[in-house]
C-alpha cells in the first residue's frame, strides 16, 4: 500500500483526535465526541497496518485482541471512585510502551547503521527503510529525539505506578522522601544527562540502559515526594508526560500522528495541571518538588469550640431551609456516600427545595473527581457548579452541607496571612446562615491545618462516616 | 414587695403595663401583684382575669398608688400622679426625660426611684426590656395595616378575570425597628417595597426583609450607626438635598409612603414635603409615623388623618401602639417583666437596685433623691464600630476607557512579544536543523497549539472523562510499536508485542471507561 494513502488517513484521524477533545466542552457533545476519538483510533491502527507497519499482521490483531480483553474487563469493573487509580496505572503502561518503542529504534538504528549500502537499498517497508535513509546529521537528531521520549516515558512509568500505589491506598499517601532530597532527583537528572552525551558519543545500548535506570529513579522519587492532596496535579502532570513522550518517539519515528496527539495529549495535561495549580493558588514547581511552601509567620490560633449536632438537628434545618448547597470532597470518595447524596439531593428537591452542588477544582484527587462521582449517582450535572459560579451565591443560602472537604472551604486562606494556604481560592461556605460539616472525627485535613469554619458560630459538626451519617440523615427526613 | 399598674390617665392610651400573663411571671420572681380596676379593660383584659392571674384588683387609683412598692405604667406619670410618689417607691414607665425635666424635677423632689422604660441603653443584654424597639414593631405593622385601610386597592398584584391588578409599590423612609417591621408587613401583603436609609450598612437588613435599598450616591454618605447607638444622626445639607432630589424622583410612583425618620433628641427632620405630595397620585397615603415629633411630611398634623388637595391621605397618628393595645400590651408588660427579672436577682420579691449594672444605671432617672439623668455612657458599646471599608474608587468613563486600553495594549504586547520569542525560537532551530527534521517539527509546534486552543474550551466538569479520552488517544504509540515488529531480531519482535499488547489495554479500557463516565452525565 503506498504511502499516500496513510498520511490521508493520517489526517483524518488527527482532524478526529482534535473534534473528540474539542467536543469535551459540552456534556452533551462530549457523548458524540467520544466515538470521534474511537474511530480516529481505528482509522490510525488499520491505516498503520496495511501501510508501513511491516508483517506479523495476525499477531498484532492477536494481541490487540487480547490487550482489548483485559481493557473491556478493567474498565467495566471498576468503580467510579476507583477513577484516578485507573488512570494513573494505564499512563505508566504508555509510559513503558514509549520505553520499549524507543529501545527498539535504537536498535534498530544500530542494526541499520551496521549494514552495507546494498542492505540498506533493499530495505523497502517499515521503520528500518526510514532510518536506511537518514543522513549522519539525521541520524543523531534521532537519537536526541529517542532519548527525550525514553526518558519521558521512564519518568511517567514510575511515576505512574507510584501515584497509582498512592491512590489506591497501597502506598503511604504522605510525602516521602529518600535521605538527600532535591540533590538526589538533581544528581539523578545530571547523570542522566552525562549517560544522554555518553550515549550520543557512541556509548551503544549500554548508556541508554542506564539513563532509562535512572529517568526510572527519578520518577519513583519524584511523585514519592508529593502528597496524596496534590495528586490532582501529579496525575494530569503524568497525562501531559506521556504525550510528550509519544510526541518524541513520534520524531523519531517520522510519524506525523503520533507527533500530533502526542502534542495534544501533552498539552491537555500541562493545561489541566495548570489549572489544578492555580485553583490551590500555588507554583507549579512547588508542587512538584512536594510540602508546601514555607509561611511567613506563626498561624493564626484558632479560637472558640467545634459544636456537634445529631441527625435530628440536621434534618429539622434541612426541612426550614429553601435553599441548600452541598459541598463534596475527596471524603464523600471514601465513605462511597454519592449514592446517599443523590437521594438525598431528590428528597430536596421534591420538597421545592433548590439545591446545588459547589465543586473546587482540586476537590477529589482527579480534576473532576467529584463531578464524576455525582454523575454516577445520576445527580443531573445542571446542578453541579463550579466554584466561580456559585461562590457569590453563599450569603443567600440557608444550609451548606458539607461533606468531606476540608481544605477547599477553610476560611484561614482568606483571612490568616500566614497559613499554609493563604491566597488559595476557598468555597465561601461560611458565608451562608448555616454549615453542616459532615466529618468523620476531629482531625485536621490532609494539609495538616487546623480549619477555623469549625469553630464558627454557624457551624455544626455531623460527626460520622459521611454514608452512615447521610443514611441517619435521611431516616429522618423521611 | 408589691407591684401595682394604674390605668392609663392619658387621653386615648389603651395599654396598660401588666397583663394576667406578666404578672404571673412577677408573683414566680417573690412579688404580689395589683391592679386598678378596669386597668385593662381597653386592651382586652378584665378584671376577671387578672384575679384569676392571683392579682388584687384595687379599686381605686389613689389605693393602688398607696398599696404598690413599685408601681408600673405605660405613659409619663401626669403631675397629679407624681404627686403620689412618696419616698422610695419605684416607678417603672416611660418617660422621656430630657423632653419632661419639671416632670424630672418634681419626681425627685417626692424622693422616688424612676426607671425610664425610654433610657434602656440599646446593648444585646437589653434587648428584652426595650421597650422603644418593641412599640415600633408594632407601630411600623400597624402603619401598613392603617395605610391599606386608606388606600383603595390591593397590595399585591393579580390577573383575574376581571382585570388586572397592577402591585402597590410602597416607600418606607428609615428603616429602624419601625421601619423594618414596615418592610416586612408590606412585602407579606405582596406590595414592592422600597426602603431608604441614611446609614449604608442598613442595605443588607432592607434586602434581608425582603425590600429594595434606594441607594443614594454620595461621597460622605457613609454614616457609621455605631457611633451614635444604632440611631441615625442629622446629615449635611448636602445630603438632605440630594436625598429629597431622590425622594421627589420617586414620588410619583409611589402609592404608600411610611416615614419612621426620627433623630434622638431633635424634632423629626422634613423629608416628605409639600411638593412631594402633591406629585403623587391622588387616593396615595402617606403614614407618618413621626407624627409626635412634628412629622417628616410637611402636611402632617399630629392624631389626624387629613386629605391634601390632591386627594393624598396623610395619617399622623401617634398612637399606633395604643390602637394595638391586646399586642402592645402583651409586649409592654414583658419588657417590664424582663426589666423586674434584672431587678430582682434574687428572685426573692426584693429590689437590688444595682446602679453598677450599665442597662439598670442608664434606665434609672432618678435615685434615692438625686437625679440621675443623663447616665454615664455604657461600658459596653451598643454595636461594635465597622471596620471602615476602603470602597474601590468608582472609574470615570475616561479612566475606565484607559484602562481597557491599557490592559488590551499590554495583551498585545504580550501576545507579540510571545510570537515574536517562539518564531526567531523556531527560526534558530530550522537554522541548523535538517529539513526533514523541520517538517516535522512544524506539525509538532502546530499539534501543541491547537492542543492549547481546544483544551482551554473543555468544561471544568468534564476533566475526568478528558483525562481518560487523552489517556486513552496517548496509546497512538501503537503505531511506533506496529511499524516495529516486522523488524528481523527477536528482541526487537519482543519489545513491539509488549508495547502494542500494553497500549491496547490502555486504549480499550481508556475509551470504554470514558464512555461509561459521559453516559452518566445526565440533565435534569
Amino acid at each position: 500500500m503506498d504511502f499516500g494513502f496513510t498520511t490521508a488517513a493520517y489526517v483524518v484521524a488527527a482532524v478526529l483526535f482534535i473534534l473528540a477533545l474539542g467536543g469535551l466542552s459540552g456534556q452533551e457533545s462530549a457523548k458524540r465526541a467520544i466515538w470521534y476519538g474511537i474511530v480516529g483510533m481505528a482509522i490510525a491502527v488499520v491505516s498503520t497496518l496495511v501501510g508501513p507497519g511491516q508483517g506479523l499482521w495476525l499477531m498484532s490483531l492477536i494481541l490487540i485482541a487480547g490487550g482489548a480483553a483485559i481493557g473491556y474487563q478493567l474498565a467495566t469493573r471498576v468503580q467510579m471512585t476507583q477513577m484516578p487509580e485507573l488512570v494513573a496505572i494505564m499512563h505508566s503502561l504508555v509510559g513503558l510502551a514509549a520505553v520499549f518503542v524507543g529501545f527498539n529504534a535504537d536498535f534498530e538504528t544500530t542494526r541499520v547503521l551496521a549494514m552495507t549500502e546494498e542492505g540498506r537499498a533493499a530495505l523497502v517497508n517499515g521503520f528500518a527503510a526510514i532510518v536506511a535513509k537518514k543522513t549522519p546529521v539525521e541520524i543523531n537528531i534521532l537519537r536526541v529525539e529517542l532519548v527525550l521520549g525514553i526518558w519521558i516515558g521512564a519518568v511517567t512509568f514510575t511515576g505512574s505506578v507510584v501515584a497509582y500505589g498512592k491512590l489506591a491506598g497501597k502506598v503511604n499517601t504522605a510525602a516521602k522522601k529518600l535521605p538527600g532530597g532535591h540533590l538526589l532527583n538533581a544528581t539523578a537528572a545530571i547523570l542522566s544527562v552525562v549517560t544522554a552525551v555518553w550515549y550520543f558519543q557512541g556509548g551503544g545500548f549500554l548508556a541508554l540502559f542506564l539513563m532509562t535506570l535512572l529517568a526510572l529513579f527519578i520518577g519513583y522519587h519524584l511523585i514519592m515526594g508529593i502528597g496524596g492532596a496534590d495528586m490532582p496535579v501529579v496525575v494530569s502532570m503524568l497525562n501531559s508526560y506521556s504525550g510528550w513522550a509519544a510526541a518524541a518517539i513520534g520524531f523519531s519515528l517520522g510519524n506525523d500522528l503520533l507527533i500530533v496527539v502526542g502534542a495534544l495529549v501533552g498539552s491537555s495535561g500541562a493545561i489541566l495541571s495548570y489549572i489544578m495549580c492555580r485553583a490551590m493558588n500555588r507554583h507549579f514547581v512547588s508542587v512538584i518538588l512536594g510540602g508546601f511552601g514555607g509561611t511567613g509567620g506563626p498561624a493564626a490560633a484558632v479560637e472558640g469550640e467545634m459544636i456537634a449536632i445529631d441527625a435530628e438537628g440536621v434534618a429539622a434545618a434541612l426541612d426550614d431551609a429553601d435553599s441548600v448547597i452541598i459541598v463534596p470532597g475527596y471524603g464523600m470518595a471514601v465513605a462511597q456516600a454519592q449514592n446517599a447524596v443523590s437521594v438525598l439531593t431528590e428528597h430536596l428537591r421534591k420538597q421545592g427545595k433548590t439545591v446545588r452542588f459547589a465543586i473546587h477544582p482540586v476537590a477529589g484527587r482527579l480534576p473532576g473527581h467529584m463531578n464524576v462521582l455525582l454523575a454516577e449517582a445520576k445527580v443531573p450535572y445542571d446542578i453541579v457548579l463550579e466554584m466561580d459560579e456559585i461562590n457569590e451565591d453563599f450569603p443567600s443560602t440557608d444550609v451548606v452541607i458539607v461533606i468531606g472537604s476540608n481544605d477547599i472551604v477553610n476560611p484561614a486562606a482568606q483571612d490568616d496571612p500566614n497559613s499554609p494556604i493563604a491566597g488559595m481560592p476557598v468555597l465561601e461556605v461560611w458565608k451562608a446562615k448555616q454549615v453542616f460539616v459532615s466529618k468523620r472525627g476531629q482531625g485536621t485535613g490532609y494539609s495538616g491545618i487546623e480549619n477555623p469554619l469549625f469553630y464558627k458560630e454557624n457551624t455544626r459538626m455531623f460527626y460520622g462516616d459521611a454514608k452512615d451519617s447521610l443514611d441517619k440523615l435521611l431516616a429522618q427526613l423521611r | 414587695m408589691k407591684i401595682g399598674a394604674p390605668n392609663e390617665i392619658f387621653e386615648g392610651e389603651a395599654r396598660v403595663a401588666m397583663t394576667p400573663d406578666s404578672a404571673l411571671q412577677l408573683q414566680k420572681l417573690g412579688y404580689s401583684c395589683l391592679i386598678e380596676t378596669g386597668a385593662g379593660e381597653k386592651a382586652g383584659f378584665s378584671d376577671s382575669a387578672y384575679q384569676k392571674a392571683g392579682v388584687e384588683v384595687v379599686h381605686s387609683a389613689a389605693a393602688l398608688w398607696q398599696a404598690a412598692d413599685i408601681v408600673v405604667k405605660v405613659r409619663e406619670p401626669s403631675e397629679a400622679e407624681a404627686d403620689n410618689l412618696r419616698k422610695g417607691q419605684t416607678l417603672i414607665s416611660f418617660f422621656w426625660p430630657a423632653q419632661n425635666e419639671a416632670l424630672l424635677q418634681r419626681c425627685k423632689d417626692r424622693g422616688a426611684n424612676v426607671l425610664a422604660m425610654d433610657m434602656v441603653p440599646r446593648i444585646s443584654r437589653a434587648q428584652k426590656m426595650d421597650a422603644l424597639s418593641s412599640m415600633a414593631n408594632i407601630a411600623g405593622y400597624r402603619a401598613v395595616i392603617e395605610a391599606g385601610n386608606n388606600f383603595g386597592r390591593f397590595f399585591t398584584g393579580q390577573v383575574t378575570a376581571a382585570g388586572k391588578v397592577p402591585p402597590a409599590k410602597v416607600l418606607i423612609v428609615g428603616a429602624g425597628v419601625a421601619g423594618l417591621a414596615a418592610i416586612g408587613t408590606a412585602t407579606s401583603l405582596g406590595a414592592i417595597v422600597y426602603a431608604f436609609d441614611v446609614r449604608p450598612e442598613v442595605a443588607e437588613q432592607i434586602e434581608s426583609m425582603g425590600a429594595e435599598f434606594v441607594y443614594l450616591d454620595f461621597e460622605d454618605a457613609t454614616q457609621d450607626g455605631a457611633a451614635t447607638g444604632g440611631y441615625a444622626a442629622p446629615s449635611s445639607p448636602e445630603f438632605r438635598e440630594k436625598q429629597l432630589e431622590k425622594f421627589r424622583e420617586l414620588a410619583p410612583d409611589m402609592d404608600i409612603v411610611i416615614t419612621t425618620a426620627l433623630i434622638p433628641g431633635r424634632p423629626a427632620p422634613k423629608l416628605w414635603t409639600e411638593d412631594m405630595v402633591a406629585a403623587m397620585k391622588p387616593g396615595s397615603v402617606v403614614i407618618d409615623l413621626a407624627a409626635e415629633k412634628g412629622g417628616n411630611c410637611d402636611l402632617t398634623v399630629a392624631d389626624k388623618k387629613i386629605v391634601s388637595g390632591n386627594g393624598v391621605t396623610i395619617v399622623g397618628y401617634t398612637d399606633f401602639p395604643s390602637r394595638m393595645a391586646t399586642q402592645s400590651s402583651t409586649l409592654y408588660s414583658n419588657n417590664i417583666r424582663h426589666m423586674m427579672t434584672d431587678l430582682t436577682p434574687g428572685k426573692d420579691g426584693k429590689v437590688v437596685h444595682n446602679m453598677e449594672d450599665d442597662v439598670i444605671r442608664g434606665a434609672t432617672v432618678t435615685y434615692e433623691g438625686e437625679i440621675t439623668f443623663p447616665p454615664p455612657p455604657p461600658k459596653v458599646k451598643a454595636i461594635a464600630a465597622a471596620p471602615r471599608k476602603e470602597k474601590p474608587k468608582e472609574l470615570t468613563p475616561e479612566e475606565k476607557r484607559a484602562k481597557e486600553v491599557a490592559a488590551f495594549r499590554k495583551q498585545t504586547l504580550t501576545q507579540v512579544g510571545l510570537l515574536a520569542g517562539g518564531g526567531a525560537l523556531l527560526l534558530a532551530v530550522g537554522l541548523v536543523a535538517p529539513a526533514s527534521f523541520m517538517q516535522h517539527f512544524i506539525v509538532f509546534v502546530l499539534a501543541v497549539f491547537v492542543g492549547f486552543q481546544v483544551i482551554w474550551n473543555v468544561s471544568h466538569s468534564l476533566h475526568t472523562p478528558l483525562m481518560a479520552i487523552t489517556n486513552a488517544i496517548s496509546s497512538i504509540i501503537i503505531l511506533g510499536a506496529l511499524m516495529q515488529i516486522g523488524s528481523g531480531s527477536v528482541l526487537v519482535i519482543l519489545l513491539s508485542v509488549l508495547a502494542i499488547f500494553m497500549a491496547s489495554i490502555n486504549i480499550f479500557g481508556g475509551f470504554l471507561v470514558t464512555r461509561r463516565m459521559l453516559a452518566m452525565f445526565q440533565k435534569s
